[in-house]
């Protein structure tokens, strides 16, 4: 069996040399899916110094690749549409080295694309599942229904175990805000406090409105080429240094442990493979759906002990100027989530890599660490990312 | 109960989950069991996923056990609970050696009245002619 470190010898040859969002984020109701999709991508090849001519492998989820591929007017030679909810687009990322590194592709496109907030005006609904399906007779008729009612539970045996509080929840809303203060492109940029947050109506206990991700309209995408072919690019490469991807069940009952998520599994290999150590890392992206999930995934990645995430955050400790910057962009929890928002830890690690953050950029950032998580914390992807 | 007046989900039984609804109809609850490796799973299924064994069987559960974890739901995600919310769901750890996910009743919707690791035991609501689902509401220790 190759080992991690081993495998890291095909990955460092890999990097990621255009990120960006779509032209518009936030409340963008003019305009459809495949348009956030589609500017994104423009946008992000822009940034590569390459074109939609160069692009032979294209990786998404929601939107199939026939739909993306088409509307781009591109016919790739190789497509992947692993779609395992907010982790898909991290875990397109290992998928794209490989088939980089294999020699299938030179240039991988992956794009995201959704008008979360925007779907109810244009009445917007989701297929309804197979009525056969464990979740529809085992799930369904006891009132699960989005992604709160689901991580609540998790959240909560997380407090009855570890003495997790509000309030170290409500630490991971604030200061994400007061990261979103200084990113232009964020929604909310109003100042925060732990008391807003937790006088802020229920929406499922234990979740506070403010312990909640937004709900947004927002298109992303990267681009990844070999290292040689990286020469030719625009931008200095951001290098993939480790990568894993995890999952460990799909409905909450089947869940192994709701305290922690399948980043203690990604995580570890990430880590391995990139050969580095937790305190090396100079700024962490991880998937805040909500305040738990980014507390618990800091957990699971390693960076503090199970049970000790709601410490390790007090003090404002991941806020700007803290000692452990994390979701500098402002989060899903106050920069944008659409819905699957893996793709934008991506975007804003890059560009941390490359010194583009202005105001928010932690200064000599060279590694990163980003993790997203899907489905009920169902799949993680882990990335390890570095700047020469 | 008629179909048109319960306004929820409700599950559709499907061949090999029947037996589970029959159960609950009766007001017994049956859980799947595998006599190759000797435990019980969650949910139905023709075959163990712990082991991959198809050499499987329903055991009647006592019906009683644990909340593992709950949450209170505030708002209603499908709008046939409109009226209903707060509402409490919850994980709870069967005696039998399962975790299903449930509603825990005849408990306020209040942090203060539910805490994990609360006993339960099984009751019946007979939603429909066909449907009776199996929710659970707490006893003493
Ligand atoms: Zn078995």
């Amino acid at each position: 069996m190759t080992t991690d470190k081993e495998k890291a010898g095909w990955l460092k040859r890999i990097a990621i040399v255009g990120a960006d969002e779509s032209d518009e984020i936030g409340m963008v109701p003019h305009k459809g899916v495949l348009q956030q999709h589609s500017e994104a991508a423009l946008n992000a090849l822009d940034d590569a110094g390459l074109s939609l001519a160069d692009v032979d492998g294209l990786f998404t989820a929601g939107a199939s690749t026939l739909q993306v591929a088409e509307y781009l007017g591109i016919q790739p030679t190789y497509t992947d549409g692993t779609s395992v909810g907010g982790s898909s687009f991290v875990i397109h990322v290992e998928h794209a080295a490989a088939a980089i590194a294999a020699g299938l592709i030179d240039v991988a496109l992956i794009t995201h694309g959704e008008t979360g907030y925007s779907n109810r005006f244009r009445k917007v609904s989701r297929a309804p599942m197979d009525p056969w399906f464990p979740a529809a007779q085992f799930e369904m008729p006891y009132h699960i229904g989005g992604p709160p009612s689901t991580y609540a539970l998790a959240c909560m045996r997380h407090m009855h175990q570890y003495g997790t509080t509000h309030e170290q929840l409500a630490e991971i809303a604030v200061a994400t805000r007061k990261w979103a203060m200084l990113n232009p492109k964020a929604l909310m940029r109003d100042p925060l406090t732990i008391d807003d947050v937790l006088s802020s109506r229920w929406i499922t206990y234990p979740f506070h409105l403010l312990d909640c991700c937004l709900v947004t309209d927002a298109g992303g995408a990267i681009v990844l080429t070999s290292a040689e072919r990286a020469k030719d690019c625009k931008k200095q490469p951001v290098w993939v240094l480790g990568s894993g991807e995890a999952q460990t069940h799909w409905t909450l009952a089947n869940m192994p442990d709701l305290t922690t998520t399948p980043a203690a599994i990604s995580g570890p290999r990430a880590f391995e493979m990139a050969g580095v150590r937790h305190d090396e890392i100079d700024v962490v992206e991880v998937y805040d759906s909500f305040t738990y999930t980014a507390l618990v995934t800091l957990e699971a990645l390693g960076f503090c002990k199970p049970g000790e995430g709601g410490p390790f955050v007090s003090g404002q400790r991941t806020a700007p100027g803290g000692d452990f910057p994390l979701n500098t962009n402002g989060g899903g929890l106050s920069y944008t989530h659409p819905g699957m928002y893996g793709m934008f830890l991506l975007i804003e690690a890059t560009r941390q890599l490359r010194g583009e953050c202005g105001e928010r950029q932690v200064a000599d950032a060279k590694l990163a660490c980003v993790n997203g998580t899907g489905g009920a914390l169902s799949s993680t992807g882990t990335l390890i990312l570095g700047a020469d | 109960m008629s179909d048109q007046k319960y306004p929820k989900p409700l599950p559709t039984p499907s061949p090999e989950t029947q037996r589970f609804w029959d159960g609950t109809k009766k007001h017994e609850l049956w859980i799947p069991y595998c006599r190759s490796c000797q435990k019980s799973y969650w949910y139905p299924r023709d075959f163990c996923p712990h082991c991959g064994s198809r050499d499987v069987e329903w055991r009647r559960s006592g019906g009683k056990g644990r909340v593992y974890t709950f949450a209170i739901q505030y708002r209603a995600f499908h709008p046939g609970w409109t009226s209903e919310v707060p509402y409490v769901t919850a994980l709870i750890d069967l005696d039998d050696g399962v975790r299903i996910f449930s509603n825990l009743v005849e408990v306020e919707a209040d942090p203060k009245a539910l805490r994990c690791e609360m006993p339960v035991e099984v009751v019946f609501e007979d939603v429909t002619e066909e449907i009776t689902l199996a929710k659970f509401r707490p006893v003493s220790e």
